[in-house]
Parts: structure tokens; sequence; C-alpha cells
């Protein structure tokens, strides 16, 4: 069909970048270029300059490419050609980006001394090699793969942060959100542990911002056992990370909505919404994806919940006079907070849940089961037939390597920016779960106003058919909805609106649009 | 089981196929000879752009029609015989039924210009007319020029979209001022500013006298009728307002003037027979409303409306509080209530204008010169929330009501800058002066 053309195998195609943008590349492309070298080995006669050299022609090239891009047009939506972009629509460009991610991905998690990392009591050498400076700089101690990778996506947030604010220049909330992400990521994520360190080196890596489930390692025993031996910060440490689950997070989401953490603060959030804005509009915005997304959330949800448990469980003690926490006293307080969220859940919300709620109670009944099990089966912390370990192991590979890092980020410009925040991660079930049920946050639709476009949709980086609900002027108030504010942002005719207000008729159906005749609107609408 | 058959597959055969099966279980066929299914009409310049695929536009996944037993039929219909009930299509075959709704919406007007149909002229409204597009304009090689015909909604969204591939643009437009017509000046004359700013040879008060073929048949320039200026293109968008879509039922009995009469009930002169959306022509027009009303969101209403009608509850087409919107390049336009321009603007209507002076932003409130009640706002730059001035309107609140709760109405998202001090200041300034 002729609307299918492929632009970026056209000769005449407009949309190529100037000069100016393709020099500008190539700066950013000689930094990235450097990093290469030093991946193969490359001995640099001086590795801080080398670096330094790396890093600053990443910066100077995404911005003199994004000054060059944005500045010299007017204000507004600048979307122009990114279905004909072979980078954005998944063609070519796209798909060797995507290998390349996984691939890197695969040897950062799997097989880090092909990054150069030092061998027992050798040298780094490659690319961790290349940081050594910087992490002495900054903590005193030699670099790790993790480092590296710490670095360089503190640095894709910051320089596409950079972008993204004056692509939505004219708009406020689209700024300060980004610049909120790029501090939270670059304080909290990056420069705060690095200085915690320096001041207590018995300290555990403790991204504060980080909170459990998404952070799900954070209890294990080696954690627990640092962060009580630090003395007083790390007992602080382990209170706020407690703290941060059952009443910052809880509070800050009635009032905001789930946004306050997936679009303002979190580091998974944050390279979505800057590295990954040229991706957002690849989610699938299908029914069919919607169901998958569902069971495969609350699967991670139920997995991280019991995995956690069984953990902490193993490591507690069954003697009260030794330690106030005891594996039964435990278990029974996950028993009966989950039996409180449940409880409370169906007595005060059943209307609302009517579909979800069968995700809900099997969620629930088999955490519960699977807590019985554990009591009654406990000699040698062996549930069933799997230990605590390797139930611990096997979602450390397959839910915190494979699927947030290889997925969620490497197929960025296949399955679009937010496969791992829409599919995998706990932390937004759960957020999204009280979003959805216990939040004053909705997007506000106006009255008759939607013109079924689909921009909305289409920019939907979590797949919510924004459209769907548009168009019956119905708000949307959905789990996964991340409040980027983009739907809005795109809307052609001022139709959508983040807001925090009373619970009160947050979900409001209409059959009759607002506009017709005032009869029929309340014949139709007070009938339902 | 009743069958109803709606010709067009537009916002208002939908919408009212949409409701239907909502009140009942009649058999409901929509046909088409457009498109296989509904897409929002409105999107396709987003897909010239690059902003959308086609399937975006589409508001339901595939399968939602069969689950809805929504029946889709492709098929241009050629003749409808009333006495039979049945419809005749091109291709040979017919379709018998119970109730007939027609919605085939409308088609770009043309004035007999010379050339007027030559290859490489045409307007923007249907799928094909996009198919075209990217046939005659792809980008600027193929297209090293293009002339805009018409001074409208569409014509501004076209100049949009050629502007986006780079392709230069001539926008002639009629009128001295942008839309002038329907804009209050100061409205219209921002407007004419900010398409200049986008590069866009916007020329006022110009009118096409005749499109030049080349060798084969396609548009080789066009000449103005004021200056008889001969301008180079390969392109000529003809976007100077839209007519019903309604040559098909000439030989029928169903009684057309521009488009398909109907009563305030939507029905025909035949029974069993109505018509909705823009093909859709009153009798007398509606309060302000003009007797065809070419506009999305009336089609929907009217579809709404005659669900109600065709499942047993006989319903009079009534519409609320006008309203509309649009963008214009970068700047969004809203309207809620009536705010005329020069032209047909009643003896009573007075406005209170302000602008930014970002030249971006700006509003106009009308109110009635002697009772202060407020009649409607125009609001460019600064989204505002439909319900709150739907319920000024009916409550008949007065000018001063309106600004000084101005606020209660914005809706820009969080953090915007906020004009409703702005406002304020330069609306008492202005009664002061008066």
């Amino acid at each position: 069909m002729s609307l299918k053309l492929n632009y970026s195998m056209s000769l005449g195609n407009s949309y190529g970048l100037t000069k100016t943008q393709k020099v500008a590349s190539a700066v950013g492309m000689l930094g990235l270029f450097i990093l290469t070298l030093a991946l193969f080995n490359v001995e640099f006669p001086n590795k801080t300059i080398a670096l330094t050299l790396a890093l600053s022609m990443l910066f100077a090239g995404v911005i003199w490419f994004s000054n060059s891009m944005y500045l010299s047009k007017s204000k507004g939506i600048k979307n122009d050609g990114v279905y004909f972009k072979s980078l954005s629509s998944k063609g070519l460009t796209g798909w060797l980006i995507g290998v390349a991610l996984t691939l890197f991905y695969i040897v950062l998690y799997f097989y880090p001394e092909y990054l150069g990392l030092a061998q027992k009591g050798e040298e780094n050498t490659g690319l961790v090699a290349l940081f050594d400076p910087l992490s002495q700089l900054l903590s005193g101690r030699n670099a790790s793969q993790w480092f590296v990778y710490g670095t360089l996506y503190t640095v894709a947030i910051l320089v596409f942060g950079y972008k993204f604010i004056l692509k939505y220049r004219h708009n406020r909330y689209e700024q300060i959100r980004t610049i909120s992400v790029m501090f939270f990521q670059l304080a909290f994520a990056f420069l705060i542990p690095e200085f915690m360190y320096v001041m207590n080196s018995d300290l555990p890596y403790y991204d504060l911002k980080n909170v459990w489930p998404l952070n799900y390692y954070n209890f294990e025993q080696y954690r627990i056992k640092a962060f009580i031996n630090a003395g007083n910060i790390g007992l602080a440490m382990l209170i706020f990370g407690i703290v941060s689950i059952f009443v910052i997070t809880p509070i800050l989401t009635y009032k905001y909505g789930k946004r306050w953490y997936c679009s303002w603060v979190c580091g998974c959030g944050a390279l979505a919404e800057t590295a990954g804005d040229s991706f957002r509009q690849l989610s699938d915005k299908s029914k069919f994806a919607w169901n998958v997304e569902r069971w495969v959330i609350h699967s991670v949800l139920v997995f991280v919940v019991l995995m956690t448990t069984a953990v902490i469980h193993s490591y507690l003690g069954n003697d009260t006079s030794k330690y106030w926490l005891t594996k039964s006293s435990f278990l029974t307080g996950v028993g009966v907070l989950l039996t409180l969220v449940f409880a409370g859940t169906m007595i005060f919300k059943r209307k609302e849940l009517a579909k979800d709620a069968k995700y809900g109670a099997i969620g629930y009944f088999i955490v519960i089961a699977v807590l019985f099990a554990m009591y009654f089966f406990s000699k040698d912390n062996t549930l069933f037939v799997f230990k605590s370990e390797s139930l611990r192991k096997s979602y450390g590979f397959l839910i915190g390597s494979i699927f947030s890092g290889v997925i969620g980020t490497g197929f960025y410009p296949i399955f679009g920016s937010r496969v791992w925040c829409r599919f995998g991660c706990p932390m937004a079930a759960i957020l999204g779960f009280q979003q959805r049920l216990f939040s004053k946050f909705r997007i506000t639709t106006n009255g008759g106003q939607c013109i079924s476009c689909g921009n909305c949709s289409t920019y939907c980086e979590m797949g919510i058919d924004v459209r769907a609900y548009a168009q019956k002027g119905e708000n949307i108030v959905r789990s996964s909805c991340v409040g980027c504010g983009i739907c809005s942002a795109v809307c052609p005719r001022g139709v959508l609106k983040l807001e925090n207000d009373s619970m009160k008729g947050r979900i409001n159906p209409n059959e009759i649009l607002l506009g017709n005749d005032v009869d029929l609107m309340s014949l139709v609408n007070e009938n339902r | 089981m009743e069958h109803i058959a709606i010709i067009g597959n537009g916002i208002s055969g939908v919408t009212l196929a949409r409701h239907i099966r909502k009140l009942s279980d009649k058999k409901i066929t929509i046909i088409s000879a457009e498109s296989d299914y509904f897409f929002s009409r409105t999107a396709l310049m987003y897909v010239y752009m690059g902003h959308m695929t086609f399937e975006h536009t589409q508001p339901y996944e595939n399968w939602f029609w069969k689950k809805n037993s929504i029946e889709l039929k492709k098929g241009y219909v050629h003749k409808i015989d009333t006495d039979n009930k049945t419809l005749h299509f091109n291709e040979g075959d017919t379709l018998v039924y119970d109730k007939l709704v027609i919605a085939s919406g409308s088609k770009p007007n043309k004035f007999g210009w010379p050339g007027q149909d030559l290859n490489g002229v045409q307007g923007l409204y249907s799928k094909q007319d996009l198919e075209n597009l990217e046939i005659y304009a792809p980008n600027n090689k193929v297209c090293k020029g293009a002339v805009i015909v018409g001074g409208g909604l569409i014509g501004i969204e076209l100049a949009e979209m050629l502007n986006s591939r780079n392709i230069p643009v001539t926008f002639l437009v009629r009128e001295s001022s942008f839309w002038n017509g329907v804009l209050p000046e100061g409205e219209s004359q921002m407007i004419n500013r900010h398409i200049k700013n986008h590069h866009i040879d916007l020329r006022l008060s110009t009118n096409l006298k005749e499109i030049i073929s080349d060798h084969n048949g396609k548009v080789k320039s066009i000449i103005i009728e004021e200056t008889g200026e001969e301008l180079p293109c390969d392109f000529v968008g003809l976007t100077a307002g839209v007519t019903p879509n309604i040559s098909f039922l000439k030989d029928s009995k169903i009684k057309i003037n521009r488009g398909v009469l109907v009563n305030r009930f939507l029905e025909t002169n035949i029974k069993d027979v109505y018509a909705i959306g823009d093909c859709a022509e009153q009798h007398e027009a509606i309060g302000n409303r003009r007797s065809i009303e070419a506009v999305w969101y009336t089609g929907r209403m009217m579809g709404e409306t005659l669900a109600q009608t065709i499942c047993d509850n006989r319903m009079e087409y009534k519409p609320g509080h006008w309203f509309n919107s649009a963008k214009f390049l970068d700047i969004e336009y809203q309207t809620y209530g009536w705010v005329h321009g020069k032209k047909g603007k009643p003896d009573y209507e007075a406005h209170f204008h302000w602008k930014h002076d970002d030249d971006t932003k700006c509003i106009t409130i009308a109110y009635h010169r002697d009772t202060n009640q407020f009649l409607g706002i125009n609001t460019f730059g600064i989204r505002m929330r439909h319900e709150v001035f739907d319920r000024w309107l009916t409550e008949k609140r007065d000018i001063d009501y309106v600004v000084e709760h101005l606020e209660d109405a914005n809706f820009d998202p969080e953090f915007y800058k906020r004009f409703e001090n702005e406002i304020k200041e330069t609306y008492n300034n202005t009664l002061q002066t008066n």
C-alpha cells in the first residue's frame, strides 16, 4: 500500500539530519568509539584524559544535536517523522541498537570479565579500568562493572534528559519532572552511595530511592547484617527502607498517584523517559497485551513476596529469647498484613474490582498457601522442593537480570521503553494497585472535546489505550499509568489533564458526552 | 430481527451503531467504500506527518465489530430503492434493510475553477486523499512547491502537513485575514502572524483564477485572480470548505437540497430513512447553528440521539451549548458558546479581548451589551474546561462572574504559568476606559 513507503530507504527523504546534526552525532559517536577502544583493551597513555574526553564528547554531541534539533524550531509538539525514522519505527537502526544493547546487558550481567573486570588478585583491564580514575576520585576504590554501568546510565539520563527538556520546552510539567529524575539519578543513585562508602565502607551499596520490591535484595541476610554492623547509620538506613515501603510510599501514592515514583524519582523510569523517549510509541496497545500485562506483573509480585518472605524466614531463628522476631512471628505478621490488605479491598472496593478481583484473590491464596507450607515444613529451609536460596537466585536471574535489564532495556527500540515497568516491575504493581483503588490521581477528560485521533494512545509508553477512555468522556484511572503527562501534551484538542482531586466521582463512565441534549444525557447516563 | 443499514462508517454512523447495539439486538450493517474499518478522519494529518501510522487512527481494534455483532460491508451504494427498501451496489449486489441511515459525510468543495480535476489537485478529506497526497507530495524533491486554496481549518492543517516535509507552501486565503468569517479580528491576526512565523507564504485577500496543466495532465502552476501572477507548483490543495457527499441519492425518492433534508428527529421525507452527520441538512437551522453542521462533535451527537429514536424512544436532536476546537500549527483553539467574527455578529454581542505578549495566547469573551450575560469564549493557547463553561452558559452567568472565576475553568497541565490575574487586570482596565 502506498502508505507503507519505507522512508528510511528513500533518497528523497526530507527527514534526514541536517549537517550540524550529523557532525554533532559524529562527536557523540567518537566518544562512544573511545569507550569501544577501551573495551578491546587498547591501552591509553592517560586514562583520566581518555575517559574525560569520551564522556565530554558524549555530552557535547547530544547537547549540540538537541540544540540544533529543537532550538531553531517553534515551541510545540515535535513528533514529525517519528514513524519515518528507522530508529523510532523498528527500522534497521532500531534493530541494530536493540541487538547491541541486549548484548551489552548479557555481558554486563553474566560475563563482566569481558568488560575488563579484574579476576582475583589482578588489576582491572579494558573498559572497567578506564573508569578506575573516576571511581578513585569519588570513593577511593577501583571501578567495578556496576560502576561503569552506573556512570553510563547516569550520563544517558543527563544528556537525553537535556534533549527531552528542549523537546518539551513549552511544557513545564515535563521540564520539572525531567529535572527531578535527572537529580535523583545523579544524587541518589550515583553520588550518595559512593560518598556513603567513603564515610563508612561497611555499608552495603544502597540507593535510598530504590524501594523494595524493586530493590528485591534489600532484606537479604548479608545486607541486614551489614546494616546492623554499621551502627546507627546502618540501622537508620534499614529503618528508612522499611518506612519507605509502609509509610512514605502509600502516603505519596495516595496524594499524587504512582507518578511521584515512576516518572519523577525511579531510575528505571528515568532512563525510559529520557534515553527511551524515542521509543515510547512502540508499546503494544492491544487488549491482548493488557491481559498479558496484568497476569505477568502480578505473578512477578507474588514471586517477589514469596521469595523475600522465604529468604527472611530462612535466617530468622525460633527462639524469642534470642531475638524478638522469629520465624513463626514473621510468617504470622506477613499473613496478617496480606489478609488486611485483601479483606480491606474486598470490603470497601468490591464494586470497582469485579473483573480484577480474581487476580488479587489468586495471588493472595498462593502466598497464604505457601506461608502455611513454610510454617509446617520449615525444617531445613526447604519449601516443597525449593530452597529459599534457589528461589532468590532464580528471581535474581529471571527477573532482576533478564527481565529488567536484557528485555527491559535491551529491547527499547522494539517493544518500547517501559516493558519492564509495565510487565515486570513488582514495585509498579504495588503502586498501581493503590493508584487504581486508593489515590486522588486521575487523568481528567475534557467534556466532549475528544476527536478520537489517537495521539494519546500512540504516545502512551505504558500501552494504555487512552483514547478508549477519552472518547467516552471517562477519566483515566489505570494501575499502570505512570503519569508521564505525554498523552496530555500530544493531545491536539486539550482533552487530557493529570490531576489530584477528591476520590469521589473519580471514575465516571459516560454514554452520552457533554454537548448533547441535557435530557438525553441525564436519561442515558443515569440509567446505567 | 430488524435490520438497520448505515451508509458511512465515520463518527456519525459508528456512534449510531454502537448505541443501537447497547440498546438492542437489532441486526446492524455499516457500509463503506472508503475503508475496511472506522478511522478518525481528523487524524489523517498525523499519518502524513509521521506522528502515527494509519492503524493508530482506528479507535477500535479489528475484533471489536464481530464481538459486538456489527457487520461491516465494503461497497459503494449507487442506487437506493426506498419502495422495496433495497440498496444497490456498484459491485452488482443488493442489500435489503428495514431502516436506513445515511451518514455518508462530505466531500471537498470545488467551485468550478479551470483545472480543478487535474492530477495533483485535491482536497483533504478521505483516506484516498491521503494516499494521493503521498503520490503527489511525498517530499520536497517530487513536490517543489504547493499551493493551498481556502483558509479554513483543513487548509491550515494541510499547510502544517506539507510544511512538516519541508515542502514550500503558498496559502491563498480569500478573506482579508485568516478565518475571520468565524474568528474575531484580534485572534485572526494573531494566527496570521503565527502562520508566517512557520515560513508559510500566506496570501490574504487572494483568489485562485485557474490551475494550469503540464503535458501529462498534472498541475504545473496556478494563476492568481487579483494579480495574474503565475505560481509554479506540483500540488494544489483545495480546502475551501466541504459539501454533503450525497450525489448517489440524486435518483432516489429521498428529498435533498444541499444535504439530505431532515426534521428535528433526523427523519427524511421517506419513512424509515434517516440522515445524520455532515450530510444531514436541517429544514431550519437550530439556534445560531448552521443548517448543515460538518463537525466531528455534531456527527457524534446526532448518532447518539438517533439511536434512541431507532430503538423506539423517538427523540428530537437538541444539541446543547455549542463547542468546538482546532489546532493552528502550535496554537490550540477551543470555543464554548458563541463568539462571532465581524461577519454575522449580532448587534447585542460585545467582546472583551486579552492577548499575551508572546503572541501565542489570547482569549475573547463575548457578552450581551445590555445585560452583560456571558455568551461564549474563544481561547487560544490556554486550555479550558468544557464542563465549567457549559454550566456557566446554562446558568446565564454575567461576564464579571466569568472573568472573576476564570481559574476554575483552567485546564492547562500542572505547573503551567497562569494568566488569570493578568486577564482580570486587563478586564478591569478596559471597563474603566469604556
